[in-house]
């Protein structure tokens, strides 16, 4: 029996897994490991669990190896836990899955993770921000393994012109973690005949970076937002009255200062400069009521939110934003469009008689509004999906007309509606705030309940409504604006608000006790 | 053409007798039948053994070189059916499919083969699709090999060892006239190695020479009063064969040392992870030297009595490691020793697990707590008082941060839109009873589409909903039936019957032209030209000759606003009897394999090539994600923009779009936001493109200066 202990000691079985997300080329990374193993004088094992699994699941591939003695060993075909020297994961999320399933221990587990994020489905449905929260994966792994290597390697493999597994190839190259030189991994990519030029460079930048040992993990997604700077152009008139506009905002106290430059920046662009004054006269409202030793989180909040409601959504801005220059040169990069290519571009549009009334000026459109089988009449003849192509001079001369309804903008019903629930809201907010602080910023936090167009516009102003509708029972009490956060989180969480409907009953029986 | 190309591999099977073959398990079972001399092979695809019949489909040139005859059977069924061929001729034959799926469909012609028995070697390779990543219900094969008298062998999952198996199993089908199950999990299919291999061998009667000389013999066929005789030729013939066979042939295997206090006996395809536990408690060694007696049953069925009773005769007690229940090897041992008054005790699911995958760890941790009970003195004293593992404190806390990430629908895939006008159709009318069926259309049962109540079986998804009929109700149920399951048997089991029996109901047909969540197996209505299959069978055709009268077809599904018309039109209509949607798309993967390299090509070759993508305007976009709880697109992602005024991450679209048309469509269907737009980028533009370019982008860029030149712009600096 001693005798089996030394041996088990001399001839160690090297045990390494990877998990990876469906269609990441898992294999493709397990091939080339086996075969630099092979070509190093090793025996390999590779095996998979092919099936469903690899439609966009989280997927296991797992190979074992020693030298190669001339006897046949016994190697395991599934990884077990506690039981693996390497786990490469070729996603961060994948990374916690394998931290999780205990296959990452401190006694010998080498950890390569890349940190870039494909978000599962449950992380992208939620209205809100459904985001898997990265720093505690970080924290896990780091604490877990025995090393942690960890930094974007989809990004070095895009840069290359690769895919992630040659980058992930190289990180497992460069950590050392096999005893094999790295002439052999790179005869192992060359002998794989695809894509070599490309799979090497992305090789080499991940090697490099591995043994460098920088750690390029992403920056924390909740710091505070650096004032920046805001390069204006135009006719010097507008220059010299923004640059006024600007000073008013950069004079405010520091915590709401880049907020409001930022939302002056918005509500400039989104109207005119009168537009943007109107935004420093409510912020004042805010200031005024405000103080230092509650860090201006009321000023803040309202530099936020009252931009994001002044700049509602409406028909003139999206074919204002679909017009410019700017947004043609965005495309043409994000699709790498290159000199010689021509792009065309085809936008969805599906205008209601809402939408239409609201282009109105504010009398007719309420005179169609009030009228409802004239409003389903026009609804017949506007209702559905258009499809226009703004690199076509038809398509694009109609945004762009739209686009000249701006200067009249105030006078269309959509922005009376806008701003008279705006001054409601607002009004709520600043009245609240002096009797409850804390309750009157989360009032004005609400806001971010607002978004979308047509009928997602519509439940998230059923929502904001609802959330608000808990307000009478939670005034007065000491936690009233702990519990309007809660309301405001649980609107966020699902579609129909369901969490919300739940969380309002809890506030209902918070009365009763 | 299949999801995995094995042209390239095939040619390993020409390798001749003393050279080296490396590769996959599967490859390793094709080539091992070829030395054999086997006379036809077919089967059904399925994981895991898709790749078996992938294998044979790219290897229709060798196996014609050797007289053999290949065929892609229409279900498991029809694939053991097949090997009636095996029943008058000696004719070597083989058939392959998943279980314990397989087994269920096939088990009629399973009965009715091992009835009657078999002359030339019959072979059933069942792929095990059991534990981690497995999409089936968890069952075991055993049990049929039991009720049918079948022989299920169970090798070692190595090369070597699948190899011999296979050769083994012909041998034992011919003497003991039975059919013989040989089984495969799934890791071994996909388990990498190697062997030494054997010239191929052509079958000494090919099926041509059958057809030419035809033979019947009443006594094999099922039917009074020889399937009486039959069941006696069972116990009296053929088992006592069988089992004079593997004791005799050394089937099954012994490692460790002779006697001992302590043994265990394992399915074959157990030897692996009992030996990694016993390397792991210092029992081992790297190669599987052993201080732990181990009687490996490679032939699971029949066991070999005298075998058991002698390895277990001298022990205080043996453990059973045997995975999934119920236990039926414990009970057989348990039995075995009770009536020989051996008293040795037997014991199995009491120290391993009743149910469940037969991991590294609680195989580790099953063999361990046997040994400290009944063999300590084997142990070192760390194993025999280990630290306590204690608990792995960090899964709770990344249990509440990573997500979990199921299978779902890929980039592009048409089945997506379908499900998002089921969604919307649900919006608009109430939810309905929907029943779903196997393929990848139930992935809709996943968020973010959460739809459909069972799943009964393959084809069977209208059939699973046939009860739901009734003139009381208002509301009529929705099935889907993907092209997979309804050439498998749907069309009778679900369409005929639904039309038999006066059914209501709306049954969408999801045809993606292949069976694609097997890999993209050509079926009968498969749309590509296939040299050895007959494809180009309109489902519409097939749906109208079984009497269906409301028949719509829909050949794009992008069309969101379509299928949910056509939807809402069926749960409408005043029309009596089922009402047929065929839904037809191509599937997304098998279409980026076939057009990819086309149109790469295309492009480098100087032609004028298209290509769509779509994109998300992010200052549009308001980040609610309505869009994505209609469709759940791996390339349609959250992304945080780097503007203090947004709370919420908005929508992106990477660069792995493939440009489908999901989002736009959806867009316009649900009316969600003009966020989304398809950039269709032209490669190697012609005269006019370039021409009209020019001036649009005169005209446009004029307008754009004019109207920019009078504002302020902003950048950041």
């Amino acid at each position: 029996m001693a005798k089996r202990m030394k041996a088990k000691q001399d001839q160690k079985i090297i045990k390494l897994a990877i998990l990876a997300v469906g269609g990441q080329g898992g294999g493709v990374l397990t091939n080339w490991i086996t075969d630099v193993a092979e070509r190093n004088g090793y025996l390999a094992q590779a095996t998979s669990v092919a099936g469903v699994a690899q439609r966009t699941g989280a997927t296991i591939y797992y190979v074992e190896m020693c030298p190669d003695t001339g006897r046949r060993p016994v190697f395991s075909l599934a990884p077990a836990q506690g039981d693996i020297d390497i786990l490469i994961a070729a996603e961060l999320m994948e990374a916690g899955r394998a931290v999780m399933r205990g296959f990452v221990t401190p006694d010998r587990t080498t950890l390569i993770a890349s940190a870039h994020r494909i978000a599962a489905v449950s992380e992208k449905i939620e209205p809100g921000d459904g985001r898997a929260d990265s720093p505690t994966v970080h924290r896990n792994a780091r604490e877990a393994a025995s090393r942690y290597v960890c930094f974007d390697m989809e990004k070095v493999a895009v840069e290359a012109g690769s895919v992630i597994s040659s980058s992930l190839f190289g990180a497992l190259a460069g950590s050392g973690a096999l005893p094999f030189p790295r002439e052999s991994y790179e005869k192992t990519i060359e002998a794989s005949g695809r894509g070599v030029k490309a799979s090497l460079a992305a090789f080499g930048k991940a090697f490099d970076l591995t043994v460098s040992g920088e750690r390029v993990e992403e920056a924390r997604p909740d710091a505070i937002p650096a004032l920046k700077q805001i390069a204006v152009d135009g006719p010097q008139r507008l220059v010299a009255r923004w640059n006024a506009l600007a000073a008013r905002a950069e004079a405010y106290p520091a915590p709401m200062r880049a907020m409001a430059l930022a939302g002056l920046r918005k509500v400039v662009d989104y109207q005119d400069l009168a537009y943007g004054k109107e935004y420093l006269d409510r912020l004042d409202e805010a200031l005024a009521l405000d103080s230092a030793e509650k860090s201006y989180a009321l000023g803040e909040a309202a530099a936020k939110h009252v931009a994001n409601a002044m700049c509602y959504d409406d028909i003139l801005r999206v074919a204002d934003l679909k017009t410019r220059t700017t947004r043609a040169e965005r495309i043409r990069k994000e699709m790498k469009v290159g000199k010689a290519n021509v792009l065309q571009v085809t936008e969805f549009f599906h205008p209601r008689v809402e939408e239409f009334c609201g282009t109105l000026p504010a009398g007719l459109g309420r005179f169609i509004e009030n009228r409802p089988g004239l409003a389903r009449w026009v609804d017949r003849r506007i209702n559905r999906g258009r499809r226009i192509r703004t690199d076509s001079l038809f398509g694009f001369g109609a945004l762009w007309l739209i686009g000249t309804l701006r200067p009249w903008r105030r006078s269309l019903l959509r922005h009376q509606v806008e701003k008279a629930h705006l001054e409601r809201w607002y009004g709520l907010a600043l009245n609240t705030t002096k009797r409850d602080y804390a309750l009157g910023v989360e009032i004005l936090n609400c806001r971010r309940l607002i978004k979308g167009y047509s009928d997602t516009h519509v439940r998230a102003h059923s929502k904001f409504d609802r959330v608000l509708s808990g307000l009478p029972l939670l005034e007065g009490r000491d936690d009233a604006a702990d519990w309007l956060r809660r309301l405001r989180e649980a609107a966020l969480k699902d579609e129909k608000g369901e969490m919300l409907d739940g969380a309002l009953k809890t506030v209902e029986t918070l009365e009763a006790a | 053409m299949a999801e995995r190309s094995f042209v390239k591999e095939v040619q390993k099977l020409r390798l001749g007798a003393g050279e080296t073959f490396h590769g996959e398990g599967i490859l390793a079972i094709t080539k091992a039948l070829l030395q054999c001399g086997v006379g036809y092979v077919g089967g059904y695809q399925g994981a895991p053994i898709s790749h078996l019949m992938d294998v044979l489909a790219d290897a229709q040139d060798i196996l014609g070189e050797l007289g053999v005859h290949f065929e892609a059977s229409a279900s498991e069924a029809t694939a053991t059916a097949m090997l009636a061929a095996s029943v008058h001729y000696p004719i070597r034959g083989a058939c392959t499919f998943k279980s314990a799926v397989g087994l269920n469909v096939a088990s009629d012609a399973l009965a009715n083969l091992a009835s009657g028995g078999v002359t030339g070697g019959a072979l059933i390779i069942v792929g095990e699709d059991y534990g981690e990543g497995s999409s089936i219900m968890q069952e075991r094969s055993h049990p049929f090999a039991m009720k049918s008298q079948v022989w299920l062998l169970d090798p070692r999952p190595n090369l070597p060892s699948i190899v011999k198996a296979v050769e083994d199993g012909f041998e034992l089908s011919e003497v003991s006239n039975t059919p013989v199950m040989l089984m495969v999990r799934i890791r071994s299919c996909h388990v990498t190695g190697s062997f030494e291999t054997k010239d191929n061998k052509r079958p000494e009667m090919t099926v041509a020479d059958a057809l030419e000389n035809p033979r019947r013999d009443t006594n094999r066929i099922v039917l009074p009063p020889a399937s009486f005789l039959h069941e006696k030729e069972k116990v009296e013939k053929r088992m006592p064969a069988a089992v004079d066979f593997i004791r005799s042939r050394r089937i099954n295997e012994f490692f460790g040392p002779d006697r001992g206090k302590a043994g265990i006996i394992l399915q074959g395809g157990m030897y692996n992870s009992v030996i990694r536990a016993l390397q792991r408690i210092g029992l081992a060694d790297l190669y599987g030297e052993t201080d732990v007696p181990l009687y490996v049953l490679n032939a699971v069925y029949p066991l070999i009595d005298n075998e058991v009773i002698e390895f277990c005769e001298d022990k205080d007690s043996v453990l059973i490691v045997e995975e999934g229940q119920p236990n039926y090897l414990e009970q057989a041992i348990a039995s075995m020793m009770h009536k020989k008054g051996v008293d040795t005790r037997i014991l199995g699911k009491d120290i391993l697990p009743m149910a469940g995958e037969y991991t590294g760890q609680v195989m580790l941790d099953g063999i361990s707590a046997y040994l400290r009970a009944n063999a300590p003195e084997l142990l070192a004293a760390q194993v025999l008082a280990p630290n306590a593992p204690g608990e792995n404190t960090l899964a709770a806390d990344l249990a509440k941060v990573v997500p979990g990430r199921p299978p779902g629908f890929c980039t592009g895939c048409p089945e997506r839109p379908i499900f998002a006008a089921t969604k919307l159709i649900e919006q608009e009318m109430g939810p309905h009873h929907i029943s779903s069926d196997i393929g990848c259309h139930l992935f809709s049962i996943m968020p973010p589409f959460e739809l459909g109540a069972t799943t009964m079986g393959y084809g069977l998804g209208p059939a699973s909903a046939s009860a739901f009929n009734s003139p009381d109700a208002k509301r009529r149920s929705i099935s889907f039936v993907g092209d997979g399951g309804f050439w498998h048997n749907g069309l009778t089991s679900s369409i005929g019957n639904a039309v038999f029996n006066e059914n209501d109901g709306v049954i969408v047909v999801v045809d993606n032209f292949y069976s694609a969540a097997t890999g993209g197996q050509d079926i009968l209505s498969s749309r590509a030209n296939n040299p050895t299959k007959s494809t180009k069978h309109p489902i519409t055709d097939a749906v109208k000759g079984m009497g269906v009268k409301w028949i719509r077809h829909i050949d794009r599904t992008y069309d969101v606003t379509k299928v949910r018309a056509a939807l809402r039109e069926a749960l409408t209509t005043e029309e009596k009897g089922p009402k047929v949607i065929v839904a037809s798309s191509e599937c997304m993967l098998n279409r980026q394999r076939r057009e990819k390299p086309m149109t790469a090509k295309a492009i480098s070759g100087g032609k004028r090539v298209v290509k769509p993508r779509f994109g998300v305007d992010e200052d549009v976009c308001t980040g609610d994600h309505a869009c994505m709880r209609l469709s759940g697109c791996p390339s349609l992602s959250v992304k945080k923009l780097d503007d203090p005024l947004r709370d919420d991450p908005v929508a992106s679209i990477d660069h792995t779009c493939v440009g489908c048309g999901n989002c736009g469509e959806v867009a316009d269907a649900a009316v969600l936001c003009p966020s989304f737009y398809r950039a269709d980028v032209v490669h190697n533009p012609g005269w006019w493109d370039r021409f009209s370019n020019r001036v649009r982008g005169k005209v446009t860029g004029f307008l754009q200066t004019r109207r920019e030149k009078r504002r302020l712009t902003f950048a950041d600096a």
